[in-house]
């Protein structure tokens, strides 16, 4: 095989034939793979959840992951917070002329590695070459469907007065690994916490119709998500400060460069709003689990400033947590 | 334990008391922590211009935007500055990268001088930004610069004084101001005797750290001298700042730069407020190459900032302020900035 | 303005050193700072050390808070 990706390997003929048969089938190996169809025929039991999701990141291996094993995750863990099982995945690859195929082949291997650990098949695909200088190296999408399960009911209409906040592990690592991959700040081993959510949600969904609503707090961090459960509805949730967990590197990267681990991306951890008197049993299940060893009880829903997320500082003072409105910076100041 | 004697002592004064802080990051720290809901009314906290971006003039930010479209041109910036706005809202380095510019965010000035080694076919521009805590460091780099010949490293300084406004406020007979929160991290660079001239007004300081137990206690020893109408200069940061100044640190900078008067964004212009880099060193000097000839023309929406930052109004007193101008849509430099009055009073929203 | 944060010097080259807390390290600049050694705290601010850090000030808060429960006193019996 060639060394970097040519325009030819995006026309549908011998080429792109080649790259699926040489790099993707026998990482994805599945019978309906396998078939190469014009699309996946597949059997699914009830309900399904339905999910899509586009991969930019840059820089595309970073600390803990890379483009790969996020495109994965990032369709895997919407799924598991809809309450579903996933179990199909469709993978769609733009790559920009000039990629090195050694890349590619170790960004496939990523895919196969977690879509094993995920338990989903890539079961159909797509892939096309874009002129250099116009994609950024490689674009991935994902879209993948779960079987709903049984026993749950996840929506902001099921949250109430005195339910509880559960976070299942530290905060901000993804979003500052990668700034700090991206710019070269300083050394640090901070990785991202990118991984498939399942055992984790699994834990927590044995309590039923304990569990109110579940997000996984990505883009803009755990004050945007918890923003996005508020937004519109006539509860706030109050967060305590010294509740929150963050690693020690993570916050003292945070101070250095002046940001706020709140508004920090997120690609392994689960927010979840549980009633009030399964809150401590379901802490105590997540804290067995490597991927939820620090979970935390981070705040309550109340009636007071409805529509708002609010924070409970150490020192007694509250403020308005709001939404992210742009990228945080590095700053001086 | 101590804090809540602190602030039961600070409830416990009856005087109407205003203190200011003239240093950003004061500003964010008293909102994060949200001390002004601690503390009883009369005790006043107002936000001055203390960040340094909040009182850079449009026609410096117009300039700066100008130049980043010039294809042979690399700016390297703090974050602090990509943000904000010209005399138009959309005259941003923000704005300037998505049409093509070379914008890129440096946390120091020796990584803009890096920059400048690795790309020696464009000239690499740093700008220059902060009070006499980061002047030193700009001033490393263009000492590094001779040293290593990098003809294409530029600077162009906007930094400036902090004494001069301090006085300009003092004087200002709009504004009362009796205590001033000083900053702490210029202090490590002035010493505790940088001060000393405001005994001369019989108004009282207080050399302040950043953490919460750090504030309080700047604010109750000002607060226990007002009261006993004592003007003293307390250093309330003993850990960080010494009563001498840095002389390595002002000897750099004095080897850079000269004085000039200057125009702070608001308040217009202070004499003998600013830096700019002396002759010897005029060939680091980006102006020199492109002289800012920026004038500004009537501005689009009347940006009460400059009120703000004497203190004479609260941000929300703005009638732009969380309507037209706000962080997604800044107007002036006090929302857009992370530390700037507006921005801090928005995202803390100090009235709960 | 200024954000700083706390690092120790884990070695020092000339006008250079590598600082360093919790797992973040950086190369910073001592040029500003005189009589650095490994192990001193520094106050970092954009890349440079503008401070070395003092221990023995605990006993200025301890002062302050004498004088406190002093004024604190006076305030009540005045009430």
């Amino acid at each position: 095989m060639e060394e970097i990706i040519s325009m030819s390997h995006g026309n549908g003929g011998k080429k792109t034939s080649a790259l699926i048969e040489k790099i993707l089938l026998p990482r994805f190996n599945n019978k309906e793979l396998n078939n190469l169809g014009d699309g996946a025929i597949l059997d699914v039991n009830g309900r399904i959840a339905f999910s899509t999701d586009s991969f930019v990141i840059d820089p595309i291996f970073f600390n803990g992951g890379d483009i790969g094993k996020i495109s994965v995750c990032g369709t895997v863990n919407d799924l598991l917070m809809c309450g579903s099982r996933p179990k199909y995945l469709s993978l769609s690859f733009i790559l920009e002329e000039g990629l090195k195929i050694s890349e590619l082949e170790k960004i496939a291997d990523s895919i196969s590695e977690t879509a094993k650990k995920a338990g989903v098949l890539v079961v159909t695909g797509d892939t096309k070459v874009v002129d250099k200088g116009h994609g950024h190296k490689i674009y991935i999408n994902t879209s993948g469907i779960g079987e709903l399960k049984e026993g749950i009911s996840l929506g902001r209409d099921r949250i109430e007065k005195g339910d509880k906040v559960i976070l299942s592990g530290s905060m901000g690592n993804h979003g500052v690994s990668i700034l700090c991959t991206r710019n070269n700040f300083f050394e640090t081993n901070i990785s991202s916490d990118c991984t498939p959510l399942n055992k984790v949600t699994d834990a927590i969904l044995k309590y039923g119709k304990s569990v109110k609503i579940l997000r996984d707090p990505t883009r803009g961090g755990v004050a945007t998500t918890l923003n996005e459960f508020t937004e519109d509805m006539n509860f706030s949730i109050e967060l305590y400060e010294d509740k929150l967990p963050i690693d020690s590197d993570v916050q003292t990267a945070c101070d250095l460069l002046g940001i706020d681990p709140l508004y920090s991306a997120n690609e392994g951890k689960v927010l979840a709003i549980v009633s009030e008197d399964a809150a401590d049993s379901i802490i105590s299940d997540l804290r067995k689990l490597d991927e939820s060893h620090n979970a935390e009880i981070i705040g309550e829903v109340k009636e007071t400033n409805s529509g708002k997320v609010i924070l409970k500082s150490i020192y007694g003072g509250k403020r308005i947590i709001d939404k992210l409105s742009f990228d945080q910076l590095p700053r001086i100041c | 334990m101590e804090n809540e004697k602190i602030i039961n002592y600070l409830n416990s004064v009856n005087r109407n008391i205003n203190l200011m802080e003239v240093c950003g990051t004061h500003t964010m720290a008293i909102s994060r922590f949200g001390i002004r809901n601690l503390l009883s009314k009369n005790i006043n906290l107002i936000s001055g211009p203390g960040c340094p971006v909040c009182v850079t003039p449009d026609s410096s930010l117009d300039y700066i935007y100008d130049l980043s479209l010039h294809q042979d041109i690399i700016i390297t910036t703090y974050g602090d500055m990509i943000r904000v706005p010209g005399s138009d809202p959309s005259f941003t380095l923000e704005k300037a990268k998505a049409k093509g510019a070379d914008v890129r965010i440096v946390y120091s000035s020796i990584d803009a001088l890096k920059i400048a080694e690795e790309n020696k076919d464009k000239k690499v521009v740093f700008l220059g930004i902060g009070f006499e805590t980061t002047m030193p460091s700009t001033a490393v780099a263009i000492l590094e610069a001779e040293k290593n010949k990098t003809e294409n490293f530029y600077v162009y300084s906007m930094h400036k004084k902090v004494e001069p406004v301090i006085r300009a406020l003092i004087e200002d007979k709009e504004i009362k101001i009796d205590g001033f929160i000083l900053p702490g991290h210029v202090a490590c660079i002035l010493g505790q005797q940088g001060f000393n001239y405001l005994k001369g007004y019989k108004i009282s300081g207080a050399i302040t750290g950043f953490e919460f137990d750090q504030l309080l206690y700047g604010i109750y020893t000002l607060v226990k001298n007002i009261n006993e109408n004592k003007f003293e200069v307390d250093n309330c940061y003993k850990s960080a700042v010494s009563y001498e100044t840095n002389n390595t640190a002002i000897n750099l900078f004095e080897e850079i730069f000269e004085i000039k008067d200057d125009n702070w964004r608001g308040i217009g212009i202070i004499k003998n407020s600013g830096y700019k880099i002396n002759k010897k060193y005029e060939k680091y000097d980006i102006e020199k190459i492109f002289p800012n000839n920026v004038i500004i023309h009537k501005k689009k929406y009347n940006c009460r900032c400059g009120d703000v930052i004497k203190g004479l109004i609260k941000p929300n007193s703005c009638s732009l302020f969380g309507k037209v101008c706000n962080p997604d849509y800044p107007i002036g430099p006090c929302m857009v900035s992370s530390e700037g009055s507006c921005a801090a009073y928005y995202k803390y929203n100090d009235e709960i | 303005m200024c954000l700083a944060v706390t690092l120790k010097l884990l070695e020092i080259k000339d006008n250079q050193a590598i600082a360093e807390l919790n797992g973040i390290k950086r190369n910073i600049r001592i040029d500003l700072i005189k009589d650095l050694h490994i192990g001193d705290y520094v106050l970092v601010h954009a890349g440079f050390a503008i401070e070395k850090l003092r221990e023995d000030v605990a006993i200025d808060t301890l002062k302050a808070m004498e004088e406190l429960d002093e004024a604190m006193k006076e305030v009540s019996h005045g009430k």
